[in-house]
């Protein structure tokens, strides 16, 4: 044929941009950049049978209560949100040896060694009436206690923020500063 | 130093080259199509989410399942009422689907990853502990115990 010779004539390139474009602007429609995050929470695995709770010492437990109202109360005493952090630091690391806070004992922990861990307990109670929202304020709080606790200790023991700590540091420290909350079932108050 | 100089008309400036736009363009295509995270189920419910500060990314999106709970949005209403209500993937669901659920998602998940499997609890924060709580009992019966209470970002209040 005659055509054979011919060089293929080449694409043109121009409309490229436009098909580019129309992608882009897709995407650009169709993002969502959220990024989801929540506070973390291991609950306790189901037994079939009932079976008693173990028995704690009432020095060594932390009742926090919030009622239908939202209100809360802590060991039977009304409280505020903003004073709980500091309430629940307290009554963990006990610092000056009282009575009615939390008992310690020894533990020995892999990377730090022999440590006194508190036996305390932080109970959380609610009422089936109680709002989601003011449950995770308190829940919050709760955490942000263990959070501050365990970054005091690790500028206190290695001279470094948690975060900063290697993985390994890390599981120690919270070792020695469990996250102990304990999530009873509601109560109707 | 005449050699420079031109003569004649002063030329306009010469077109910006536009032959670089589509690799421009298309860095950016790249960047969207890769940050992008389709909906994957339409909302049926009215959520606005607590705030905390505490608060973790959730990693793997792949090993995480949702439950929604919140009231109806307004087009439900007439049939669902404005109770708070539970949304399993696409449907409004009742208390003992959720063992049902967790069970169809596990099965999804290869063998390996099913105990690292999260929950991400999505409920409005004028939902009623009631609900909340029968639901992490269901879910301790189906013993996915990997909870994470979805919330907003707060930044204030916080030391970190």
């Amino acid at each position: 044929m005659a055509r054979k010779n011919r060089p293929l004539p080449e694409i043109n390139q121009s409309s490229m941009a436009d098909i580019a474009f129309m992608l882009l602007i897709f995407f650009l429609v169709t993002t969502t950049m959220d990024v989801d995050s929540g506070i973390y929470r291991k609950l306790p695995a189901w037994i079939h049978d009932e079976q008693e709770p173990p028995k704690i010492k009432r020095r060594n437990t932390f009742i926090v209560l919030i009622n239908k109202n939202n209100d809360l109360a802590i060991n039977g005493e009304f409280a505020q949100v903003s004073e709980l952090k500091d309430r629940v630091k307290e009554f963990i690391l006990n610092p000056y040896g009282s009575d009615d806070l939390s008992e310690k004992d020894d533990k020995f922990v892999e990377g730090i060694g022999d440590v006194k861990r508190s036996k305390g307990v932080v109970s959380l109670q609610n009422d089936r009436g109680t709002d989601y929202g003011a449950y995770i304020q308190v829940q919050n709080e709760l955490v942000a206690a263990f959070n501050e606790m365990r970054n005091d200790y690790s500028v206190a023991q290695f001279g470094k923020t948690y975060k900063a700590l290697s993985i390994e540091l890390q599981d120690a420290v919270r070792q020695v500063i469990p996250t102990s909350i304990s999530e009873a079932e509601p109560v109707e108050i | 130093m005449a050699k420079f100089t031109r003569k004649g008309k002063v030329k306009g400036v010469p077109p910006i080259s536009t032959a670089s736009l589509p690799d421009i363009v298309f860095m950016l295509l790249f960047f969207f199509m890769v940050a992008t995270t389709m909906k994957e189920t339409n909302m049926k419910v009215k959520l606005r989410l607590p705030e905390a500060t505490e608060t973790v990314k959730l990693e793997k999106k792949s090993l995480v399942s949702y439950i929604y709970v919140g009231s109806p949005m307004p087009q439900y209403q007439a049939q669902h009422g404005t109770l708070s209500k539970i949304q399993l993937d696409d449907k409004f669901s009742k208390l003992s689907d959720i063992g049902d659920y967790i069970a169809a998602e596990r099965e999804k998940r290869d063998e390996k990853e099913r105990p690292k499997m999260t929950i991400s609890l999505k409920a409005d924060e004028n939902t009623k502990m009631g609900l909340i709580q029968d639901i992490k009992l269901e879910l301790r019966k189906a013993s996915a115990l990997k909870l994470n209470y979805s919330s907003r970002k707060r930044y204030t209040n916080s030391k970190y």
